[in-house]
């Protein structure tokens, strides 16, 4: 033993230690105490607090989108449909270095600029799956797949989307679904939509929005802090969108886009007995499906620039002169305001004057169409003379309150977006407008649909349904029923103070367009069963000044006339009005009117490319 | 499992000749002392069961651990304290060569040099210095007559300090901790002045400012302050805490019963089955589970204190009470911080959580006390 450990006072160093122990015996109590104290804080005082707080972190309420409703044809043919697509999604809450993820997966999976700029864009609720690329293939779902554990957050996602089999046939009429966008999100119920990336964009999707989507389900499932779902704790199904019925023949409607091709125009049919849209074509068209997912913008601008602008919806937006398809309105016009009888004659010097104005309104026949035109023969050999003397004689005022109940000056209120309205001038308008008091030369001019006067091609079917129907204006629908419910067209307006006598007449002249051995459309006759009525219409894209001629080669291909042709059939019974604008066609009779002839043998006859059509004789037209 | 292995084989000792006692005093096994940590073995591997979502092989490895551990806490019963006191001062040196050495050689593991390669062996030579600073300051403070004269209780803060400076900047602010108490804790025990102690408290207060601006380093602070408002960082630093405290208060009086927590089993709680094990433990079986380790944690702290009291050298004395009150700062610092009492510093939960390198220096302590145990039992005899 060292020598100086005998020094130590062994007594005194125990009683000092023991002091000590129990000192430190004391603060480990209270120690202890604090540790007792803090753990009965959290498991009883706050309890309550943090059982809420564990149920909230593992189960997580998640919405699920319903399955969006389809579209049918009136013969249940499927227009829109849904078919399985797998999307990558990232919880961006749970992405621990989102640059670093972003390079690992657009190694994995071809992620373009607008991908990427996309998802940056898109804020979502926390914790929500924000969609990075969509329509994975089988292959990226694959290498994914695998590689999933290197990325936290990043998930594929299995859900339905949008698409149309017939790609760019009903693109215009039923327009397309896409990702919902920054402005949306602001607009749509957040909860209603938590689940859903798709909105309807433009035409019938976008208007029966309400309808095709449905109500959001929820499930209630428990997940680890990854978000990865380990179980199912409660499901309540969403209710699925309505699948809608329209009053579209797909078949008519393929005629006709096919009777279009190669040709800038509209073709718009209507049963007038129920304001039902049979077919409605713009041509020429797009592609529906590219839009759904978000379209690449090369092929956007591909579609931007080109000169046939087929984004563009003329059915519903091209806004015309009817031109001599307005005839027959103000024959009726005419007739309606005892201002001619059927047998009133006007003498057509190929020219017209109004009293103490040598301006001279020609008319479109050189010579002019005889001392004795009639209602019938003008109609029938469209006349413009006798159109000019008629309006001047009705006057501004009368000719537009009659034109409204035939639905002209206004929007139809078709069950589609993006209607635009006709122009149907007035005294007022012009004064609102411009500014200016009516001229009375300006009436001559809406005397053969032109001057102010613009209709869409849908406004054209909608007048040439009133004509059909003998006087019913009725808002055009597309939709038929939703599910087992029949919608029905709204009637606007009916035209009860007209003699059917009346109606007789200028139906019996738009007979004669088609059947009279004059008729400007009498090309169409040939192997007819049935009969139709029509109007034929040469729309002046360019101002021809008086003295001028008319020549169609000298002008560019787009500075032509716009050819139209209204009609419906059987004259006796309409079953389907047709109107057909083609833009540069020249001729109503022999362009257009051959188009109209086939929706309407589509239609009422089953009849595909019927045999006619393979010499068409070429009519003087006008 | 190995535990009972470890068990079954006592008893089939050919050697055992009178019961045992008798094995056990050969062996300078104190029996109560490890009774008492086989159960807190036995409890850190049912919760392991739990936290690490029912893998029986993270238990069979934390099985081996233990183990070793328990093997080598025998042996190191077998030495005399009178042979550790001997070998305290170059035991000290050679500790602090290690930490040198790891300043310069050391292996970055998680941005903190830990870890030193010998001979492809990876060594701690923090965890070494948890039990060769109170060695060191008992040897020097039981040679000179207690309580300790001012220079030598002087001395005694500069033999604790060159270590726990060193183990500070590696960083390892959870085991400098533990070496700098583990060091006053001797100190304390000799019969330091109260003077000295609570001037020393009020360096200690004064410091805490340019500790806090030129010594801690950025996530240090940061896990300070996430302390005071764990909201504040809800997904970064505070999620630990926020989730931890859930899954404590969550638990509730009763528990969720074993394998039921939720918050561990689904990925909540960072770290499950290491430092906060007892966050499953407190989830699981509730405020009952959490008293009852408490208690098993206050036995074997009693048990501790007691061999320490009795042992007849004060170089035992003091060795053995640090030994024992080290251990019950290892139990509050970590329940402390997995509460949100405390900031998050890597201490884990004695026996309970899994990992071996603190497990070894741990059980090499209690092999200290049961080796002061058997050596006051001969003298007795």
């Amino acid at each position: 033993m060292p020598r100086r450990q005998a020094l130590k006072n062994t007594f005194r160093e125990r009683l000092v230690y023991r002091r000590r122990i129990l000192v430190s015996v004391l603060i480990v109590m209270i120690m202890t105490g604090i540790l007792v104290a803090r753990y009965t804080q959290l498991q009883i005082v706050d309890y309550q607090v943090y059982i809420t707080q564990s149920d909230r972190n593992r189960i997580q309420l998640l919405p699920i989108a319903p399955k969006r409703g389809l579209i049918f044809d009136r013969n249940g043919v499927l227009l829109a449909e849904n078919i399985p697509s797998y999307t990558l999604t990232v919880v961006k809450e749970r992405v621990p270095d989102m640059e670093e993820t972003l390079a690992g997966l657009s190694k994995l999976v071809e992620l373009d600029e607008d991908d990427i700029e996309d998802f940056r864009n898109r804020r979502g609720r926390p914790y929500q799956a924000i969609p990075l690329k969509f329509r994975l293939s089988e292959h990226e779902i694959a290498v994914v797949s695998v590689n999933r554990h290197r990325f936290p957050g990043v998930e594929i996602d299995a859900q339905l989307v949008r698409h149309y089999p017939f790609g760019d046939l009903f693109a215009h009429m039923l327009g397309y679904v896409g990702r919902i966008n920054a402005q949306e999100q602001q607009e749509i119920d957040p909860v209603n939509y938590s689940g859903t990336h798709y909105i309807g964009k433009i035409g019938l999707e976008q208007y029966y929005e309400d309808i095709l989507h449905g109500t959001v389900g929820y499930q209630n499932v428990e997940t680890n802090a990854h978000g990865r779902i380990l179980r199912v704790l409660e499901r309540h199904d969403p209710l699925p969108g309505g699948d809608i019925h329209l009053h579209v023949d797909a078949e008519v409607q393929r005629i006709a886009a096919k009777a279009m091709e190669g040709r800038r125009g509209a073709v718009v049919a209507i049963d007038p007995r129920d304001g039902g849209v049979v077919a409605m074509v713009s041509a020429p068209s797009y592609d529906a499906n590219l839009f759904v997912n978000g379209i690449s913008s090369k092929d956007y601008s591909a579609l931007r620039s080109d000169l046939d602008l087929p984004l563009y919806n003329r059915a519903l937006q091209g806004q015309y002169p009817p031109a001599s398809t307005i005839k027959p309105i103000w024959g009726l016009a005419g007739l309606y305001y005892g201002a001619v009888t059927p047998s009133t004659t006007y003498y057509d010097p190929g020219y017209f004057s109004l009293p103490n104005d040598s301006r001279r309104y020609r008319d479109w026949k050189r010579g002019g169409h005889g001392t004795r035109v009639d209602l019938e023969q003008a109609v029938q050999e469209s006349c413009d003379v006798y159109f000019y003397e008629l309006a001047h004689k009705l006057g501004i005022d009368k000719l537009h309150d009659f034109g409204v109940r035939f639905g002209l000056g206004d929007v139809t209120g078709i069950d589609n977006t993006n209607e635009r309205a006709g122009l149907l001038p007035s005294r007022e308008w012009k004064q609102r407008s411009r500014g200016v008091h009516w001229y009375p030369g300006e009436t001559i001019n809406v005397g053969i649909g032109q001057g102010f006067t613009l209709a869409t091609p849908l406004q054209l079917a909608v007048m040439t349904t009133v004509l059909a129907s003998r006087g019913e204006l009725r808002a055009p629908r597309l939709l038929a029923s939703v599910g087992e419910e029949t919608i029905s067209a709204p009637l606007l307006g009916k035209i009860e103070d007209m003699p059917g006598a009346h109606w007789k007449s200028v139906i019996k002249a738009m007979e004669s367009v088609v059947h009279g051995s004059r008729g400007t459309a009498r090309g169409l006759t040939k192997n007819l069963p049935y009969r139709l009525a029509g109007k034929t219409g040469t729309a002046q894209v360019v101002g021809i000044a008086a003295g001028e001629r008319y020549d169609s080669e000298a002008l560019e291909l787009r500075k032509r006339d716009h050819a139209l042709f209204i009609a419906f059939a059987p004259a006796e019974d309409p079953k389907l009005a047709v109107a057909v604008v083609i833009e540069n066609g020249e001729h109503g009779g022999s362009v257009a009117g051959p188009v109209a002839r086939r929706v309407l043998d589509a239609y009422l006859l089953g009849d595909d490319a019927p045999d006619y059509m393979a010499e068409q004789p070429r009519v003087s037209d006008e | 499992m190995s535990n009972s292995d470890f068990l079954r084989q006592l008893p089939g000792d050919g050697h055992s000749m009178h019961g045992q006692r008798s094995i056990s005093r050969r062996l300078r096994i104190d029996m109560p002392l490890l009774i008492l940590l086989l159960i807190l073995a036995g409890v850190g591997l049912t919760v392991l069961y739990s936290a690490s979502d029912q893998n029986m092989a993270s238990v069979l490895r934390q099985g081996r651990f233990l183990s070793v551990a328990f093997v080598v806490m025998i042996l190191v019963a077998q030495i005399r304290p009178e042979q550790l006191k001997r070998w305290a001062p170059f035991a000290y040196i050679v500790c602090l060569f290690l930490l040198v050495g790891v300043e310069f050689l050391g292996a970055d593991a998680k941005g903190a040099q830990r870890w030193l390669n010998i001979v492809g062996f990876r060594f701690q030579p923090s965890e070494l210095a948890k039990l060769v600073i109170p060695m060191a300051l008992a040897w020097y403070l039981a040679s000179h007559p207690l309580p300790p004269a001012a220079k030598h209780s002087a001395g005694s803060l500069v033999l604790i300090m060159l270590p726990t400076v060193l183990v500070a900047i590696q960083p390892d602010l959870g085991t400098s901790i533990l070496v700098a108490t583990s060091g006053v804790f001797v100190l304390f025990l000799a019969g330091i002045s109260w003077t000295f102690i609570f001037s020393g408290l009020t360096l200690v207060a004064l410091s805490i400012y340019p500790m806090w601006h030129f010594v801690m380093h950025g996530y240090q602070r940061q896990r300070v302050l996430t302390l005071l408002n764990p909201e504040s960082d809800k997904l970064g630093a505070g999620w630990n805490i926020i989730q931890s405290k859930t899954a404590i208060g969550s638990g509730g009086f009763d528990g969720k019963s074993w394998l039921h927590g939720t918050q561990s089993h689904l990925d909540f709680l960072p770290e499950s089955h290491t430092d906060f094990i007892i966050a499953v433990l407190a989830e699981e079986f509730g405020l009952r589970g959490v008293l009852l380790l408490l208690l098993l944690y206050g036995l074997i702290i009693s048990r501790g204190i007691w061999i320490a009291t009795q042992a007849t050298q004060c170089f035992g004395r003091l060795l053995g009470g640090s030994i024992i009150l080290t251990f019950f700062v290892y139990v509050f610092v970590n329940m402390g911080m997995v509460s949100g009492l405390l900031p998050v510093v890597g201490v884990p939960l004695p026996l309970v959580s899994q990992g071996g390198t603190s497990l070894i220096t741990l059980l090499v302590g209690f092999g200290i006390l049961m080796g002061i145990r058997a050596d006051e039992r001969l003298v007795h005899q």
